[in-house]
C-alpha cells in the first residue's frame, strides 16, 4: 500500500463511515454496526500506519499533490502513528458500549455520524503538517463534540456544554491569532517549513508570542492550570459513551498538538516556554487532584484526575530529555485507555444503579465482583500502583525528574501520586466496599449489560498488558521521543532531502 | 410563521427557479474568479429559505422534494469521491484530474475535473446545511 494511501485512510474510513451513517438514519441496527466498522478500520489503519512509521521512519504526503509548503502535507511520524491507532481503539471500544444505548433509543440517530465526524477530525489533527490544517480540524473535532455534549437535551447538559463552547471557541480564536502571527511573520504555516524558517537567527522576535498564543490554546483544549475548569464541569453530563471518549481522547489532541509544535518549532527558538509548561504542569496536577479530592460524584472526580494526570504528560514534555519525553508519550497512550476504562465503568454502574452520586452507592463488590475488579485494575493503575502500566509511566517521568535535579517536580509527582490514590480508595470504598445505604436502589439492572462489558474487560487487558509486557512499548515511545528532539528527519520527510541549508538545533533541555 | 404580505408570499416562488440558476453560474465560474461551491451552495440554499420565509416551511420542504440532510450526506459522499478518484486515477488523495476541454451551445469552453466535483460536494453540503438550519429555526425545532 502506498503511503499516501495509508496516510489518508485514517480519513476516509470515518467520513465513509459518516456519510453511510447519516444516510441510514432511520436504521439504528445498521448504523451501530457501520460505527464498529469504521472504528474497527480506523484501528486497524492506525496499526498499520505504526508498522510503516516504525520501520520507515516519518512518512508525509501532499494532498492534491502540491509540493509543500504550498500543498497541505499529511505526516506520520511514530508519536502519530501510535495517536491515530490509539483513537482508532477508543473508537472501536466504544462503538460497542454504545450498542446498548442505541438499541434503547437513547442517542438518536446523530450519534454514529457524529462520532465518525468527530473521530476524522482528531485524526486529521494527529495526521496534518500544517498549522492551519490543524486549526480546521480542531473545528472539525469540535462541532462535533458540541453536539454530542448535548445528545438529550437535558438542562444539567445545557449548562456544561455552554461553558465548554465558550471557553473552546476562545481557544480557537487564540489558535488563530497565533497562527496568523507566525504567518504574517515567516509567510508559511507548514510546520516543517516553520521549523526551517526559524532556523534563521534573526526570525526569534514573535515567536514568543505566538508560542504563548499556541500554549494558552492547546492548554485550554488539554485542560492545563488555570483554564481546565470547563472540563469537571461539562464531562459528567452526557451519555457514559461520549464523556468515556471524550475524557480518553479530546483532551489528548491538545496535549499532541502541545508536542508537535513545542518540539518541532517552539523549543529551541524559545525556551522561556518550556520553563513556562514546567510551572504550569506542576500547578495542574496539584488542583486537579485536589478538586478531585472535593468531589463526590464520580464521573466529577473522574474527571478532574484528567487535569491532574494531564500534568504529569506536560511536566515530561517541559524537562525535554530523551527520558522525559519518551515518558510523556507512554504516559498518553497509557491514559488514553486507562481514563476511558474508569469512564465505561462508571457507565456500567449508572446503568445498574441509575446514579453516579458516592452516597447513594455501595455494595458493589458483593453484587458484582467483576466490575469491581475492572474497576480496582483500572483505579489502581492510575494511583500508579506496580505492576499495572501507570506506574511504569510515572516512573519514567520521576527519573526523569530525578536525573535533572528537579526535586521539586519530583516531590510534586510523588505527591500527586498519593493523592490520587486517596480518591481513587474513596470511590472504592464508598461505591464498592461499602454496604449499600438503607433508602439506594439495589435492583441491580443487568439485563443486556454485556456490549457494555466487553469493552471493559478488553481495555483492563490491556492496561495490565501495557504493565507487564510495557517494555515493547515505551522502547517504541523512546524511539518516538527520538524523532520528537531531532526534527531533521520529519523536516526532511516533508519538504524533501536538503531543505535544511542551517542545522535545526535539536530542542534544548531546560534546567527547572 | 408566515407573512401577511402578499407580494413576499408569492415572489419567491417567481424568484426561485431565477436564484437557483444564479446559484449554479456563481457555482461554476468559481474555479478561477470568485464563487464556488460554499458561496453558491448559500445563494441555493436562499431561494429555498424565502419560500419558507413566505408560505411557512411545509411549503419550502415540498417545494424542495428532497430533505435537507440528504443533501449534507450526499455532498460529503461526493467531496470524499473526488479525494478517493485521486488515488484511483492519480498519484495520491485529491490529485486534480482533469477532461479535457469540450464546447457547449450558449456556454461556451467547458473544462470538468475532481476539484470541480469536489466544489460540488461543497455546493451541496452547505446547501443542505444552510437549509435544514434556515427550516429548523422557523419551527423552533431542530
Amino acid at each position: 500500500m502506498s503511503d499516501a494511501l495509508l496516510l489518508f485512510l485514517p480519513l476516509i474510513i470515518p467520513a465513509a463511515a459518516a456519510v453511510i451513517g447519516l444516510f441510514l438514519r432511520s436504521q439504528c441496527g445498521l448504523q451501530a454496526i457501520i460505527g464498529v466498522l469504521g472504528s474497527a478500520g480506523m484501528l486497524i489503519a492506525g496499526l498499520l500506519l505504526v508498522a510503516r512509521a516504525d520501520a520507515v521512519g516519518v512518512i508525509a504526503t501532499q494532498s492534491g499533490m502540491w509540493e509543500a509548503p504550498f500543498g497541505i502535507s499529511l505526516v506520520a511520524d511514530r508519536l502519530a502513528a501510535a495517536m491515530v491507532s490509539v483513537g482508532g481503539l477508543v473508537a472501536f471500544a466504544g462503538a460497542i458500549y454504545a450498542w446498548r444505548d442505541l438499541a434503547d433509543g437513547k442517542l438518536g440517530p446523530y450519534f454514529v455520524p457524529l462520532m465518525q465526524f468527530l473521530m476524522m477530525g482528531v485524526q486529521g489533527s494527529f495526521l496534518t503538517g500544517d498549522l492551519f490544517n490543524m486549526y480546521v480540524w480542531f473545528e472539525v473535532m469540535l462541532v462535533a463534540s458540541f453536539v454530542l455534549l448535548t445528545l438529550g437535551n437535558k438542562r444539567q447538559q445545557l449548562e456544561g456544554a455552554l461553558k465548554y463552547v465558550i471557553l473552546n471557541i476562545l481557544a480557537s480564536s487564540l489558535f488563530l491569532i497565533g497562527a496568523g502571527l507566525i504567518y504574517a511573520k515567516l509567510g508559511t504555516l507548514n510546520m516543517a517549513d516553520v521549523a526551517v524558517r526559524l532556523a534563521h537567527p534573526e526570525q526569534a522576535d514573535l515567536v514568543r508570542t505566538s508560542g504563548v498564543l499556541l500554549l494558552a490554546a492547546f492548554g485550554l483544549k488539554a485542560g492545563l492550570f488555570p483554564l481546565f475548569f470547563w472540563l469537571p464541569s461539562s464531562y459528567h453530563t452526557p451519555r457514559p459513551v461520549i464523556s468515556a471518549i471524550f475524557a480518553g481522547l479530546l483532551t489528548k489532541v491538545g496535549v499532541y498538538a502541545l508536542m508537535r509544535t513545542t518540539t518541532l518549532t517552539f523549543a529551541a527558538k524559545a525556551p522561556v516556554l518550556l520553563e513556562l509548561i514546567y510551572v504550569i504542569s506542576l500547578l495542574t496536577m496539584v488542583s486537579g487532584v485536589l478538586g478531585a479530592a472535593a468531589h463526590f460524584d464520580m464521573r466529577r472526580i473522574l474527571s478532574f484526575h484528567i487535569v491532574s494526570q494531564i500534568g504529569y504528560i506536560i511536566l515530561g514534555l517541559a524537562m525535554m530529555t530523551p527520558i522525559a519525553i519518551a515518558g510523556a508519550i507512554f504516559y498518553t497512550l497509557h491514559h488514553i485507555v486507562l481514563k476511558t476504562n474508569l469512564f465505561f465503568v462508571s457507565g456500567v454502574v449508572n446503568y445498574m444503579r441509575g446514579t453516579n452520586d458516592l452516597a447513594r452507592l455501595g455494595g458493589l463488590v458483593k453484587a458484582t465482583p467483576w466490575i469491581s475488579v475492572i474497576f480496582f485494575v483500572s483505579a489502581f493503575s492510575l494511583a500508579g500502583i506496580p505492576p499495572l502500566s501507570g506506574f511504569w509511566a510515572k516512573l519514567a517521568i520521576v527519573l526523569a525528574g530525578l536525573d535533572l535535579k528537579a526535586w521539586g517536580a519530583v516531590a510534586v509527582a510523588l505527591g500527586t501520586g498519593v493523592l490520587t490514590l486517596f480518591s481513587m480508595t474513596k470511590i472504592w470504598a464508598e461505591v464498592f466496599w461499602k454496604e449499600a445505604p438503607e433508602d439506594a436502589n439495589t435492583t441491580d439492572k443487568r439485563t443486556g449489560l454485556w456490549p457494555m462489558l466487553v469493552p471493559c474487560v478488553l481495555f483492563m487487558c490491556i492496561t495490565i498488558g501495557l504493565g507487564i509486557w510495557g517494555g515493547y512499548v515505551f522502547a517504541y515511545a523512546e524511539r518516538a521521543a527520538e524523532q520528537l528532539l531531532n526534527p531533521r528527519e520529519y523536516i526532511e520527510a516533508v519538504l524533501g532531502a536538503g531543505a535544511l541549508t542551517t542545522d535545526v538545533p535539536g530542542a534544548g533541555r531546560v534546567h527547572p | 410563521m408566515k407573512t401577511k404580505s402578499l407580494l413576499f408570499a408569492q415572489m419567491p416562488r417567481v424568484a426561485l427557479p431565477l436564484i437557483l440558476v444564479l446559484a449554479a453560474v456563481t457555482f461554476y465560474r468559481g474555479h478561477h474568479v470568485p464563487g464556488g461551491g460554499f458561496i453558491g451552495g448559500l445563494v441555493g440554499a436562499l431561494a429555498f429559505i424565502l419560500v419558507a420565509l413566505g408560505q411557512g416551511t411545509e411549503v419550502a420542504r415540498k417545494v424542495m422534494r428532497v430533505e435537507p440532510i440528504s443533501l449534507l450526506w450526499l455532498g460529503v459522499g461526493i467531496a470524499l469521491f473526488s479525494l478517493i478518484l485521486g488515488f484511483i486515477g492519480g498519484d495520491g488523495g485529491f490529485h486534480g484530474l482533469w477532461l479535457d476541454e469540450f464546447m457547449v451551445p450558449l456556454i461556451g469552453k467547458v473544462h470538468l475535473g475532481t476539484p470541480m466535483l469536489f466544489d460540488l460536494g461543497v455546493f451541496l453540503t452547505v446547501m443542505g446545511f444552510a437549509t435544514k438550519v434556515g427550516f429548523g429555526l422557523q419551527e423552533d425545532n431542530l
